[in-house]
């Protein structure tokens, strides 16, 4: 059996943060990394239940206890600041000469090599710590290129949808692309009718059967919309059940009070959604661009709006003309 | 080819020779954009556009450019981060050569979809070290001289760097090492995480 010098030197160069402890538990030799963790404190000489708390298993306070733990996982600290969490293994010595305890870092290398100025050399070779360290370092600067890229990314994303003219639940365009088409004819002074819709006992379909009931109310309404107008109008939705049509160079009331009809008809049949019949309705209010000596898009949104309160007040399922309003122009 | 290559040339050539200079190469090499981002994968053919165009503007050849790109990364601020990396490799600028047969490896555990080619060190004496760097980026070698060169000052260790030609399909860097601690060299800090 070899003397505990030779021990303590072949200790030193596996393992250089070994303990070597008497029967005692009172510290004989320590590896000289751990050292390195309390420059001003010799271990050797104090007991190690002294220097270090266990955490894992909390019940081993003394020595004969620490003795039985024999190959099982310590976790511990120092009793002192800083208060390293250190991993630990006791290995016994036969017949009662004390024990080896071998001590790492475990997960809390990243802040010891900080606080302790550790270098390379602290580790032994065979040691995954320094290949630890590059990885943390690595895997970081890898993180934060994609982290930064996410977030370009993500203002793109932003700027594409804010950019973006379809609704994207129905299909049709959006407000801003009813916006866009309003100031466009209004600058370029053509001739067009809009028409405001809104959908009549819509919230009771969302109240009584849900929202997916609903979406399917709003599709079914738009493909409705699409199909009774020409593929060069514009049908937007610009609210949650409220509707913009505008139909470019139409000046006939007829025509339009023949389309409103028809959508309005069409819309008061009855919607089949899971087996569950949905009604709803509509009121329409419609104003011409040639009924304004000098028409501009607020005007005749207000215009419109006014008719389809007035189409309201007659009671749901109504059209109404904004020039037979007692408040139009002349 | 990866986003970081181009980036380090991008980030090369900013640094070195200004903005204007970059937007110059981008333009004649018909790129469409001026901001490459180092987490996502471009065509081969706009780095070799982006090193053609480079070299003209330049009037310098490509291979001596690429060497300076090497220095660059090693020694500018802007990429310590690099420089601590690959000062994980050793504790001496042998132990550092030695490392280099493992940096592709490195480099893929730290950037999964970065695949740099293979480098073996041969030993012929305890001064005398060849590296060869295998095909698969072309320029490698050249970056890996201005590599090699700055990572010596960074050890400092006076060392002597030669291109040797071909051997079989790599090509050969010589390496001589006239004096392993002839200067203090740059202080490694292991627990200082750079930015």
């Amino acid at each position: 059996m070899m003397n505990t010098e030779d021990l303590a030197g072949l200790l030193e160069t596996l393992c250089p943060m070994f303990l070597l402890v008497d029967d005692t538990g009172h510290i004989k030799q320590a590896g000289p990394t751990l050292q390195k963790l309390r420059p001003n404190a010799p271990l050797v000489g104090q007991s190690f239940l002294d220097v270090f708390e266990l955490i894992r298993p909390r019940t081993v306070t003394t020595v004969p206890a620490l003795m039985s733990m024999a190959g099982a996982k310590l976790n511990l600290k120092f009793h002192d600041e800083p208060r390293t969490a250190l991993k630990g293994l006791v290995a016994p010595l036969p017949n009662g000469g004390g024990a080896v305890i071998n001590l790492s870092f475990g997960i809390s290398i990243l802040d010891a090599v900080r606080d302790y100025a550790l270098t390379s050399a602290d580790f032994s070779g065979t040691d995954l710590a320094i290949e630890l360290l590059y990885l943390v370092e690595a895997k970081s600067a890898a993180m934060e290129a994609s982290r930064s890229l996410n977030l370009r990314l993500q203002g793109a994303m932003l700027a594409a949808e804010e950019q973006a003219y379809t609704d994207t639940l129905t299909g049709l365009k959006n407000r801003r692309a009813m916006d866009y088409m309003l100031a466009h004819l209004v600058s370029t002074n053509s001739a067009f009718a809009l028409m405001h819709l809104d959908l009549d006992f819509f919230k009771s379909v969302n109240d009584r059967l849900g929202h997916a009931a609903g979406d399917y109310v709003l599709q079914q309404a738009a493909h409705i919309m699409v199909e009774e107008t020409r593929s060069d109008d514009t049908v937007a939705r610009v609210g949650g059940d409220e509707f913009v049509i505008i139909f470019k160079g139409m000046t006939r009331e007829e025509t339009l009070t023949a389309i409103a009809d028809r959508l309005i008809a069409r819309l008061n049949e009855p919607m089949t959604f899971q087996r569950q019949s949905c009604r709803i309705s509509a009121s329409i209010g419609t104003a011409l661009s040639i009924h304004f000596d000098v028409p501009n898009a607020a005007g005749i949104l207000h215009a419109a709006d006014l008719a389809l309160y007035q189409a309201k007040r007659d009671g749901r399922s109504c059209h109404c003309l904004y020039s037979t309003l007692s408040s139009a122009q002349p | 080819m990866h986003g970081l290559i181009n980036r380090a040339i991008q980030s090369f050539v900013c640094a070195t020779y200004g903005q204007s200079c970059w937007l110059r190469v981008t333009e004649a090499a018909g790129l469409g954009f001026v901001e490459f981002e180092a987490m996502l994968v471009y065509d081969n053919d706009m780095s070799t556009r982006i090193l053609h165009a480079l070299s003209a503007d330049l009037n310098r050849p490509q291979a001596e450019i690429l060497e300076d790109v090497g220095t660059y990364l090693v020694s500018h601020p802007n990429t310590e981060g690099l420089r601590r990396l690959l000062r994980f490799g050793g504790v001496t600028y042998v132990e550092f050569l030695h490392s280099l047969d493992d940096l592709a490896d490195r480099v893929r555990l730290a950037v999964s979809d970065l695949t740099l080619p293979t480098l073996e060190l041969r030993e012929l004496s305890s001064t005398e070290y060849q590296l060869c760097c295998f095909p698969g980026l072309p320029g490698y070698s050249s970056v890996m001289v201005g590599v090699l060169r700055a990572m010596a000052d960074d050890y400092g260790a006076l060392v002597m760097l030669s291109h040797d030609g071909q051997q079989g399909n790599a090509e050969v860097i010589s390496v001589t090492l006239v004096e392993s601690a002839f200067a203090a060299g740059r202080h490694f800090d292991l627990g200082a995480r750079s930015g």
